[in-house]
């Protein structure tokens, strides 16, 4: 049998406004063939959330460019294992080399950087998803 | 100084009418004082001011540049943005600033004050102070500016949805200062259109957050003749992903629909337009980049005259500032972000800019360091200083090339206006709403920025250290800016304190004075405004009372 | 809850007990088809059938969301637990899909559950997920349960074939309406809505609206108990007109029950259903059969002009219609 397609959802947390790279990625995954539940700007992790319940989403993707991610990623992280859901969170935007670490090591399962290509946006997402527990 | 050289090797004579225009030209450009430098190349060899065949430097439709003399009186000025951490933390680098010879003052702010919420507000977490500055209250404000003569600074304010809020602080400053109003010198960008179309830091409605806009202009008109009350803004419309001109046009519509605003709130255009300005992305295509700055004064000056019938030609000039583009920063050999900026400023200063941010090699990643703005001031003055550019206006003018681009670039542009213009009805202010209202500028913008990725990744577009020449990056290997998680904690400290210290009677008193006055069309919102800073409410307390009469907007999400 | 592990039937008890990531699950086993919908579809089917199944249509940008969002409000202040399906198209090309719909409506107040559904390219135009995620919804405890589709093409009509009421939305000014007739919404629309009334040419949009009614009066295509469908004017901005559209979607429902429509209503919803399920298992059987070994000496044939193209689908046929 194919493979239901992968069903990602992407937002922005709080107040940053740059949602360039984000619809850009939108764009992205849909053409590889996911698809793609966009809440776009203002999001609050509780609403990610329940997006990813009644979506029964494969993975959350956020993107942050105001150097707020140390405070808004390993929150989201927290967030979706406090309602029991195995869902890998892939981060994107403006995140400085010596921040990967510590985000990683929050739980946040992959980190893209500004100009990553869609092939390199694609595979993260579906390698993450793959390798869930 | 070299102007009766003029006319020296030129066949003007044969031509009575590009003599007379020539003259006229000259008459101007001898009354225009210039820097006290030498107009000769390195060598020695003498230079004239301009080039070629009219419409001159100075005049209808500036196609060349709005001044006669252009750089050779006045360079452009060189505004490096600041803002980060709490006020005292930016006001340091403000003076370091001046004394490194930056000419003027630009603050960026934080998120929550970009978006009208107070630094304790719930979403603020993880935002106070990092992208910007924190000002919650005129305290804030004090800090920002301790030390500084705001009589005697040109000071730009990035800051669009709260713009007036921000703006009823510096003038409650200056009255606690002594300083007049009237001596007041700068830009506050109060550009609220570009933020539902691309940069998204929106709080009310569109309508009511045009009549914001057209207090603030009838506010300026009369009692600040020095402020700039709107900085027309295209560079965010090009970070968003739009093309060349798709910035040019949405830019200079978002202009018509503030003319034809207050135009519609009574004032005369001629009483308002000499003190709009814009301000747009310098990018990397570097003839297009020309090609669209001397196609914006074209344009500009053309529709000012022409559908707005302006008398005054001050109300035809598009004076604009320029930056360099962000988004074409790489976080990939960072380093190489200095020659892509040095080239995307040289096409700004080619095409008359009148101020210039350069960017910093490191934003692609953060904040830029000290170190980092210090290069990138130090770009614009090898352009200014070495490379001999200023000395001679628009000297691009006349290459079939560039006149062609310029050409081309208001051709697109206008099929841009005539699509807004029928979605209006006859009404660019109108087409702007619809447009807004129906996802044009969002799904326009995120089109092009996609086509343009597209191109990227298949490798029809080289963007070096990316998808080609990558060899020699070294991640984890850099400097970067860092905000202390202080900071943030420090500036709840002093809110609480400000908060706890005032009369709240009085800030409830003038916050229900603010809302009569937001619920009567008619009234201007700022005399209120400022006596709501002055008994220290917040900015987030203000924008309170305001949603309660005006709304709250929520983008309606189209890809 | 680990993923894949649990069976339709304990994951529908879980779900029942509240727990709203179970619906979601039961959701994408039903979306994702083969033996596991079936078993979903076997489980919910006998817990389902009590919830009212309202459809809304109309083109982009005429404000449906905003519209769901306050008809949401009156609905859970009566009382009920509202659920919505939005409905988005996959890309014809590569199968993937943005689904925006849902961010536009607001749910912050009343705590909807709300699915958003791609088309996936579904032979029979509307997603096989649309019926069983209603079964699904049903079976939890939803009711009513909205289905909203963007646009006026054939998804947009196969969803009536799944709700019981039928809303098409209009504005005033874009000649919605016309284009709703020649998409055939007319016939199937229950309740017209007039949205952004506030707007100049809303009452010209709601003579468009009642000429075409008259028209298709005199043309016999009106409802044969002679009811004509309500033209509702609302105004999603501040919200007026969603009590008069609940009231008329209560209206429509009371009509069905005393008319006895229901009735064929849902019998047409099953024979829909049966005919897109049956279809989808006859495509995959013919998708196999026609690359296997057989079939393919089968399309050899035709291109060498040994059989004609009518015993070529005969052979291909026969060993697929004769499967028990």
């Amino acid at each position: 049998m194919i493979q239901p397609p992968l069903r990602i959802v992407l937002a922005k947390i709080g107040f940053d406004g740059h949602d360039r790279g984000l619809r850009m990625v939108a764009r992205m995954l849909r053409d590889a063939g996911c698809e793609v539940i966009y809440l776009g700007l203002r999001q609050t992790t509780e609403n990610v959330v329940a997006v990813v319940e009644q979506e029964d989403a494969d993975a959350v993707g956020l993107s942050m460019h105001n150097a707020q991610h140390l405070t808004l990623a390993p929150r989201m992280v927290a967030a979706l294992r406090n309602a029991d859901l195995e869902v890998p969170v892939i981060l994107g935007g403006v995140i400085p080399d010596q921040d990967v670490a510590p985000l990683m090591d929050a739980g946040v399962a992959v980190i893209l950087g500004p100009g990553s290509s869609a092939e390199k946006v694609v595979s993260a997402v579906r390698t993450a998803v793959a390798s869930r527990s | 100084m070299h102007g009766t050289e003029l006319l020296k090797g030129t066949t003007l004579s044969d031509r009575p009418d590009l003599e007379q225009d020539r003259r006229t030209w000259q008459d101007a450009y001898d009354r225009t004082p210039l820097r006290d430098v030498d107009f000769e190349t390195m060598s020695g060899i003498p230079v004239d001011p301009v080039y070629g065949e009219g419409p001159n430097p100075g005049e209808y439709p500036f196609t060349r540049g709005i001044r006669p003399s252009m750089y050779r009186s006045r360079l452009w000025t060189m505004r490096m943005f600041a803002g980060f951490g709490t006020a005292s933390d930016t006001n340091a680098r403000f003076k370091e600033i001046l004394r490194n010879g930056g000419t003027g003052l630009s603050t960026a702010f934080d998120m929550p004050t970009l978006m009208g919420r107070d630094s304790d507000h719930e979403w603020a977490l993880g935002e106070v102070g990092r992208a910007g500055v924190a000002v919650d209250t005129l305290a804030d404000m004090r800090d920002l500016f301790a030390g500084i003569d705001l009589g005697h600074v040109s000071t730009s304010m990035t800051i669009n949805g709260p713009a007036h809020i921000i703006m009823a602080m510096y003038i409650a400053l200056a009255e606690e200062t002594s300083v007049e109003r009237s001596s007041l010198s700068g830009t506050i960008q109060n550009d609220i259109l570009k933020e539902y179309q691309a940069q998204k830091e929106y709080i009310f409605p569109p309508r009511p957050s045009m009549r914001l806009i057209t207090d603030l202009i009838r506010f300026t008109a009369t009692e600040m003749p020095r402020w700039h009350p709107v900085s027309v803004s295209g560079y965010h419309i090009r970070e968003a992903g739009s093309n060349a001109q798709q910035e040019l046009a949405f830019t200079l519509a978002n202009g018509f629909a503030y003319v034809e605003a207050a135009v519609a709130a009574g004032l005369d255009i001629d009483d308002f337009a000499p003190r709009l300005s814009f301000f747009f992305n310098s990018h990397s295509d570097f003839f297009e980049e020309v090609g669209k700055f001397r196609a914006a004064r074209r344009i500009w000056a053309r529709w000012m005259k022409e559908r707005y019938g302006a008398q005054d030609e001050r109300s035809m000039l598009c004076r604009f500032h320029t930056q360099t583009a962000g988004v074409s920063l790489t976080a990939q050999q960072p380093e190489i972000n200095v020659a892509r900026v040095a080239l995307q400023a040289l096409a700004a200063v080619l095409g008359g800019s009148q101020s210039l941010h350069t960017d910093s090699f490191d934003e692609a990643m953060a904040l830029p360091t000290e170190d980092a703005a210090r290069i990138a001031l130090r770009t614009q003055q090898i352009i200014a200083y070495e490379t001999g550019v200023a000395n001679v206006a628009d000297p691009l003018g006349g290459s079939a090339y560039v006149e062609w681009m310029t050409d081309e670039i208001e051709r697109r542009a206008e099929e841009i206006f005539a699509h807004l213009d029928q979605l209006g009805d006859g009404s660019i202010l109108e087409g702007v709403y619809a447009g807004i209202d129906n996802g044009y500028f969002v799904g326009a913008i995120a089109d092009s920025g996609y086509r343009f990725e597209r191109a990227v990744n298949a490798g029809r577009r080289i963007v070096v250290g990316v998808n080609q020449f990558t060899e020699g990056d070294h991640p984890g290997d850099r400097n970067l800016l860092r905000i202390d998680p202080q900071v943030e904690v420090d500036q709840l400290k002093r809110l609480a304190t400000v908060k706890q210290a005032r009369n709240t009677a009085a800030v409830h008193a003038a916050l229900s004075e603010l809302a009569i006055d937001a619920a009567e069309p008619t009234a201007n919102v700022m005399p209120a405004t400022i006596r709501a800073v002055h008994a220290l409410a917040t900015e987030g307390e203000i924008v309170a009372a305001l949603e309660a009469v005006f709304g709250t907007y929520e983008e309606t999400a189209v890809m | 809850m680990k993923r894949d592990s649990v069976s339709p039937t304990d994951l529908l008890q879980v779900a029942r007990s509240g727990n709203r990531h179970a619906v979601g699950r039961l959701l994408s086993l039903v979306e994702k088809g083969g033996t596991i919908a079936d078993e979903v579809a076997a489980t919910t089917h006998p817990l389902s059938g009590d919830a009212r199944i309202i459809g809304i249509t109309g083109p982009p940008g005429s404000g449906k969301s905003t519209l769901v969002s306050q008809l949401l409000k009156v609905i859970t202040q009566a009382g009920l637990k509202p659920a919505v399906i939005a409905v988005d198209p996959s890309s014809p090309l590569t199968g993937g899909a943005i689904l925006g719909d849902r961010v536009r409506i607001d749910a912050t107040d009343t705590g909807t559950f709300i699915r958003s559904i791609a088309t996936r390219g579904h032979a029979g135009g509307l997603a096989l997920g649309v019926p069983g995620g209603v079964r699904v919804l049903d079976a939890v405890g939803y009711d009513p349960i909205i289905i909203e589709t963007v646009g006026v093409g054939q998804v947009e009509v196969d969803v009536t074939a799944t709700a019981d009421t039928t809303i098409v939305v209009a504005n005033p000014g874009t000649g919605d309406a016309v284009q709703a007739n020649k998409a055939g919404l007319l016939e199937v629309a229950d309740i017209f809505v007039v949205n952004k009334s506030d707007l100049a040419g809303a009452d010209d949009a709601r003579r468009d609206l009642e000429l075409m009614l008259d028209l298709s009066h005199m043309t016999g295509q009106e409802d044969p108990t002679g009811r004509r469908p309500p033209i509702v004017m609302a105004n999603s901005l501040d919200g007026s007109g969603s009590i008069e559209l609940w009231s008329a979607i209560v209206a429509h429902g009371n009509h069905l029950v005393s008319t006895g429509q229901i009735k064929g209503r849902r019998a047409a919803r099953a024979r829909a259903e049966l005919h897109s399920r049956a279809a989808d298992r006859l495509l995959a059987a013919l998708d196999q059969t026609i690359d296997s070994p057989a079939g393919r000496a089968i399309v050899d044939a035709l291109q060498n002009k040994d059989i004609s193209p009518t015993e070529a689908s005969d052979q291909l046929i026969r060993p697929i219609l004769r499967q028990d």
